[in-house]
């Protein structure tokens, strides 16, 4: 994974690689639960995301919800991660896999394998299997996983090129729960593109992953559900690109003592 | 024959996957399928035969809310 960083000195940055390809913005957008669909429109366009993750849902023939929502999506003409959300089996995860790379046209999946109602924390044993399968299959996984460092280990030895743990539970808004954990994510997997996914509420929690090194974070109930979904979408670029040019200026180390930041000498004597 | 299609029963008379897709109305329209849990491509659906009591799943991209999570098994 020594290609995970492209140097791109015109600007500057670094563009972290995603089985390949760079994203044109380090933020992934979910587009579930917005109030409308005008309304998640707006946030898109306020949040010009390198990704917006899709899921698939029932079509019904008389209504086609789905053929105006797929107009939609691609008249944003943004790329499209599909995700198996919801599945709580390896099986429903992979056969909803397939569908999703025939409807979409992509091999890239967010694979979630849920295995506890109250928490929605992933079922890593179903996960990891959903990932050898998909994997060997060809597909491109992006796994939707813990911070559990055997876990990314098993999750990468099976094909997987991408990490994506959770700060916390989906949709809870709690930001980062396990900073140590992630941080120790960060610092054992150098070489792979790693995304907080899941749990973040406001910006400030996504400026804080893009702080510890990760490389892009999902967002989706902190826009939908906030009261005004586009001005959330910009706060939460905003924040991206501040904690991706925070990281990049190397910040300070923390020390527990107090340091005066004027010095003190030539300072007048007036006691 | 009676066939479930998203959990709801229709007596049709297409014998094919693609046969049922035509009957039901989704002529055209982006949407992948899969017959008793198992994912069916586009190009094997004529070639699908149903039989009576299938449960038929049909999925399009969709602004999901949380609730909504079909089961494939």
């Amino acid at each position: 994974m020594t290609d995970r960083i492209q140097d791109n000195r015109e600007d500057n940055r670094m563009d972290v690689l995603f089985y390949g390809q760079a994203l044109s913005f380090p933020l992934m957008l979910g587009t579930a639960q917005y109030p409308s669909p005008e309304i998640l429109r707006d946030a898109v366009l306020a949040a010009r995301p390198g990704v917006v993750t899709v899921s698939l849902r029932r079509e019904a023939a008389r209504e086609k919800t789905g053929q105006a929502f797929w107009s939609l999506i691609q008249e944003l003409g943004v790329p499209v991660l599909p995700n198996t959300a919801g599945c709580h089996t390896v099986k429903e995860a992979v056969t909803t896999a397939h569908m999703a790379r025939e409807v979409f046209g992509t091999d890239w999946v967010k694979l979630e394998v849920i295995g506890e109602q109250d928490t929605l924390q992933p079922d890593v044993f179903g996960l990891v299997e959903a990932a050898r399968i998909l994997s060997e299959e060809g597909f491109k996984v992006f796994p939707y996983t813990t911070e559990d460092l055997v876990v990314a280990e098993r999750l990468l030895a099976c094909g997987c090129e991408v990490l994506m743990p959770w700060g916390a539970p989906i949709g809870s808004g709690r930001g980062l729960n396990n900073v140590f954990g992630l941080r120790a994510l960060r610092a054992h997997f150098p070489g792979v593109p790693l995304v907080v996914d899941a749990g973040l509420g406001v910006p400030s929690h996504a400026a804080q992953a893009l702080e510890l090194g990760y490389d892009a974070v999902l967002i989706n109930t902190a826009v939908a559900r906030a009261g005004d979904p586009a001005q959330m979408a910009r706060a939460f670029r905003l924040a991206v690109e501040a904690g991706q040019l925070g990281r990049a200026a190397d910040p300070m180390e923390e020390r527990d003592m107090a340091a005066p930041s004027t010095p003190v000498a030539g300072k007048a004597f007036l006691g | 024959m009676l066939i479930m299609v998203n959990d709801e029963t229709h007596d049709v008379a297409a014998t094919t996957l693609a046969e049922l897709l035509e009957e039901l109305g989704y002529r055209g329209a982006r949407i992948a399928t899969a017959l008793n849990g198992h994912f069916v491509p586009a190009l094997q659906r004529a070639a699908t035969p149903l039989a009576d009591g299938m449960r038929v799943e049909v999925v399009a991209p969709m602004q999901a809310d949380k609730a909504a999570c079909e089961r494939l098994t």
